[in-house]
């Protein structure tokens, strides 16, 4: 048996670093799992669950599950499979995301989950929420009808460009992204160049003026499924 | 054996999902070699003559006529499939789903900067179909049996849906073929 510590994933042993997740154990070892608001290099945050695998029998989100030794790790069962594709569904009605006229069409990750688990129709109510638009910052605009709350938005700023200039106000249903002066995006210190922009996942935060550049069919969803392989991905640019 | 049939219509849809259709190019000469077009705007048959196959449903519900005839649809035919973003999910139209009717109709017909309606009436003669609340996907109506996203959903994707529907094969799309713009 090798040094390194291991668990089993989908029947399938995989190395680990002692303090690694689960998800970021499957990711070293080239094995993808779903996810929406976990993104490498941010620390985890764990609320979308679309990253949900059981774990030696215990349904947990593995973008916050600690990796442990011989743990038995399933992730592609048809149960959750099943399950993902709810939670994905749920995140599509509870906004508003009209795909056929976002800018964010072909780059979304919420939309690339929606092909790469065949959604057609979620099997929901739309729920047709009311949700502002912010595009009072002359760059940047805030769309809440597509935000998911993932916070990658908050923590990109907060960790990576060192602003603070999301954050999150009220609870349960009523929980929605705003500027963290709890004003307007344009009495913020938000900049067209802060990389909390490129973190979110799907339309909510936009640069202006710079959408539809790539024609369809090129668009990096378009062909290739999100979590395939990257020499597929590479392949195909 | 008689041809299956095929109906189509366009609810609250813009046509652009009849138009991908006939973005089939000249495999519409194929089609027409394996289906009768029943009630359907491509041969301007206004009602069902008899039973049908498959119905084609493009657009979502926004006025009473449009459930009127979706509901019409689900009891001539035996699949129905919505067609389109419009019909899957409400589409563009229900862009007004955010906005409380009485003030969409408020700004159509009596505040909007390039309206001329001196008698400030909203449009109200029995004969105009209802607006309903707001705009729902089809299958929030009646029952549907396959969704076709898109918009429009690739003249490919209709022809392989069609194809498989028709051979009772199951309808599986590839990854390329299921868009939602």
């Amino acid at each position: 048996m090798s040094a390194d510590p291991s668990l089993i994933l989908d029947g399938r042993e995989i190395p680990f670093v002692p303090g690694q997740t689960i998800l970021q154990a499957a990711d070293d070892a080239g094995v993808y799992i779903p996810r929406l608001c976990d993104k490498p290099g941010l620390e985890p945050f764990g609320s979308c669950r679309v990253c949900v695998v059981r774990a030696n029998g215990r349904t947990v989100s593995s973008c916050t599950y600690p990796a442990s030794l011989g743990m038995v790790v399933e992730s592609e069962t048809p149960e959750l499979q099943a399950m993902r594709k709810v939670l994905l569904e749920m995140l599509f009605v509870e906004g508003n995301h009209f795909c056929m006229s976002c800018e964010k069409s072909g780059h979304c990750e919420l939309q690339a989950l929606g092909y790469r688990f065949g959604i057609t129709a979620p099997q929901f109510e739309y729920q047709f929420p009311h949700r502002e638009v912010d595009a009072s910052h002359p760059d940047i605009l805030i769309d809440h009808n597509r935000c998911i709350l993932c916070a990658r938005c908050v923590r990109t700023s907060r960790d990576l460009d060192g602003k603070e200039v999301f954050g999150f106000v009220g609870r349960g249903p009523h929980k929605r992204l705003a500027a963290s002066t709890g004003s307007r995006l344009k009495d913020t210190n938000a900049d067209v160049t802060d990389r909390a922009i490129d973190a979110c996942p799907v339309g909510a935060l936009l640069r202006k003026r710079v959408g539809f550049a790539v024609p369809v069919g090129q668009r990096p969803y378009d062909t290739v499924p999100i979590g395939a392989p990257e020499p597929v991905q590479e392949a195909r640019r | 054996m008689s041809k299956p049939r095929v109906a189509t219509t366009s609810l609250c849809g813009c046509f652009g999902c009849h138009m991908s259709l006939l973005d089939i190019d000249e495999r519409i000469l194929a089609l027409a070699e394996i289906v009768e077009f029943d009630k359907s705007p491509i041969n301007d048959h206004k009602d069902f003559t008899q039973r049908c196959a498959v119905g084609l449903i493009e657009g979502g519900c926004a006025n009473a006529e449009n459930v009127h005839v979706l509901r019409r649809f689900r009891e001539m035919c035996d699949v129905l499939v919505s067609v389109g973003d419009c019909a899957t999910t409400g589409g563009i139209p229900a862009l007004r789903n955010l906005v409380p009717l009485g003030e969409c109709l408020h700004e159509a017909y009596v505040a909007g900067p390039s309206v001329h309606n001196p008698s400030g009436r909203v449009p109200d003669d029995p004969e105009i179909p209802l607006l309903l609340d707001k705009v729902y996907p089809a299958h929030e109506v009646v029952k549907i049996d396959f969704h076709l996203p898109g918009c429009p959903p690739s003249a490919d994707t209709l022809w392989e849906a069609l194809n498989a529907l028709l051979a009772g094969k199951p309808l599986a799309l590839p990854y390329a073929l299921l868009k939602y713009d």
